[in-house]
């Protein structure tokens, strides 16, 4: 039977793999990660998951067992965070490419130096090209809804790709809620068991995987990547849906839109900045002000189209990144404005950089965004990027 | 109810960051939701620790830190000095403290709804010792629903047994009494 824990951020992705059953979990631990696979051990050790744990020296070895193991057909998990990731960065584009249905959360976490270990989405945001389908979570329930929609999603024939959920430092990872977690018998409807239908590694019958592709095929391999991210696009409403069926919930697919249909701006924020931007919303209706919020979930496949849609609702929108490409702009708003001038819009997009290395983001620093957002809705352009709450 | 958050001070090692958890579980098993969290820095035992709980009727979306609480717990008297405690006061706010004082002895610079109870010798009375030292902060979460009305008794005992979960039977209820006794042993500057 489904009950009600409380856990934290971390817990619930531990809880999310106990519930899937990864055939194989191979991780190492890095703060604030480490609590996702201390559990996960726990679980083993106790005899409560039936998974084969690898114990491995470097987050590159735990993102190779992983290859290795999922290259034999098997359900794959691992998670990590930060300079965690990075050391699994040459990895992260073999998983993509072998086209091996690997589901990883990561904590967001910012890359020193100097140390920090608070929330930051550059970690996540410079693996952006790896091959890897990449969300945003918002809440705890998320995280755990979240690793079992990505099974589901990544393991689909016509996808065949990795997955990752990104997760906010302590303000997700170490922070206790209540969520909903169920037994692996009470989801297999769901999440049925995975059967690699294409290829795999079998000793009985040997075969060689990864091997030189001339020029003459490697373009076609790298557009068959692409339509695997076209097809989990395609996907992504219906494994939406179906978990709805099943479990009730739903988070919003691509992007969880909060009082957009009139509103005059629309500010998108990914993580748990785009929940609490909702409170801002809120303020924001109350004194009359036609405010609404787009919470980014999805990043890769990206929801060029949804993007669009919402632009025609809205005169300006801002957004906040808890990120930066140095000598550019944010990850996400970097996204937005290529997808508007593709679809021919021109409505200003107010990039606004916050939260770096942790910096407290709250509602009352949201709103003070959307004031400025509605002043660019007047002028109808966009300042030059906004650095908040930068110290000079 | 709007939000109800509680800042709780304690010292590395005297077990905050459960007593802000199993404070927010006591107050879910009254349909109630709630997030729990310490403040991540460079923890080590012995330094000065703050965790949160935040409670509410509906889900919680606010993921920022908390800045002006509605109550604070001191676990340990000798932080009531720590500026940390004396951050984000506000008129009315509820002031729960581990000391043999009364709460009329305790002095903040706004009107407080200041109460007091002797938690430390209740854990050496009780026993409740780690490595020889006194642990109040199941103890202290009897004197916080008494102080504060935020949950009953009776859940805080639920949500100690759960959370206390894995440790010796006689360990949980030996906290579970110590937190009873800290409840009818509170002394109240103020009534509710």
């Amino acid at each position: 039977m489904s009950k009600i824990i409380s856990v934290t951020g971390n817990h619930s992705a531990s809880w999310a793999a106990r519930t899937a059953i990864p055939a194989v979990i191979a991780a190492y631990p890095i703060t604030p990660q480490t609590t996702i696979v201390e559990k996960i051990a726990e679980f083993v050790e106790n005899g409560e998951l039936k998974s084969e744990y690898v114990r491995v020296e470097s987050e590159h070895s735990a993102m190779a067992a992983c290859i290795g193991a999922s290259a034999l057909g098997l359900r794959t998990f691992t998670a990590t965070s930060s300079h965690g990731l990075a050391l699994m960065h040459e990895m992260l584009h073999w998983a993509g490419r072998s086209r091996l249905p690997i589901v990883m959360p990561v904590v967001n976490r910012s890359l020193g130096p100097p140390w920090n270990i608070w929330s930051d989405h550059t970690d996540t945001m410079s693996q952006r090209d790896t091959g890897w389908i990449q969300l945003y979570a918002s809440n705890n329930q998320e995280v755990y809804d979240t690793v079992l929609m990505l099974f589901r999603l990544c393991e689909d024939p016509k996808v065949l790709l990795p997955g990752m959920v990104a997760l906010d430092a302590y303000i997700l990872s170490h922070t206790f809620t209540s969520i909903e977690v169920y037994e692996h018998d009470e989801i297999t409807d769901f999440l049925p068991s995975y059967e690699a239908g294409h290829w795999k590694l079998d000793p009985k019958d040997p075969m060689a995987t990864g091997n030189i592709a001339g020029p003459e095929y490697y373009y076609e391999l790298s557009y068959a990547i692409h339509e695997g991210f076209e097809a989990a696009r395609k996907l992504i409403p219906k494994v939406e849906a179906d978990f709805k069926k099943h479990f009730g919930r739903d988070h919003g697919q691509f992007i969880n839109e909060y009082h957009c249909d009139d509103a005059e701006v629309i500010l998108i924020a990914l993580g748990t900045m785009g929940e609490e931007a909702q409170l801002a919303v809120d303020e924001l209706r109350n004194e009359g002000v036609a405010a609404g919020s787009a919470r980014l979930r999805v990043f890769r496949p990206f929801p060029a189209e949804q993007i669009q849609a919402l632009a025609k609702k809205a005169k300006a929108f801002v957004v906040i990144d808890r990120s930066l490409s140095y000598g550019h702009l944010g990850g996400a708003a970097t996204e937005i404005r290529s997808a508007l001038y593709r679809g021919g819009q021109t409505i200003p997009v107010q990039g606004v950089i916050a939260g770096l290395g942790g910096r407290d983001v709250r509602h009352t620093d949201i709103k003070k965004m959307f004031k400025i957002g509605f002043d660019v809705a007047d002028k109808g352009e966009a300042k030059p990027d906004i650095f908040y709450g930068l110290k000079r | 109810m709007d939000l109800f958050e509680i800042r709780f001070h304690g010292r590395g090692g005297q077990g905050a960051v459960t007593g802000a958890k199993i404070l927010g579980d006591a107050t879910r098993l009254e349909g109630k939701h709630f997030q729990a969290f310490a403040h991540y820095g460079a923890e080590r035992r012995g330094a000065p620790v703050m965790a949160f709980t935040r409670v509410a009727d509906e889900a919680i979306r606010i993921h920022s830190y908390i800045y002006e609480p509605e109550a604070i717990v001191v676990l340990d008297e000798t932080l009531l000095e720590n500026p940390t405690v004396k951050a984000g006061l506000k008129d009315g706010i509820f002031l729960v403290v581990n000391t043999p004082r009364l709460p009329g002895e305790i002095k903040l610079p706004v009107k407080a709804k200041i109460a007091t109870v002797d938690a430390t010798k209740i854990a050496l009375d009780e026993g409740i010792l780690v490595a020889g030292i006194a642990v109040v902060n199941t103890i202290m979460l009897g004197a916080v629903v008494r102080a504060t009305n935020i949950a009953s008794i009776e859940s805080v005992k639920k949500a100690i047994r759960k959370g206390l979960e894995g440790l010796p039977d006689k360990v949980i209820e030996t906290n579970v009494e110590a937190a009873q006794r800290a409840y009818n042993e509170l002394n109240m500057g103020y009534s509710l």
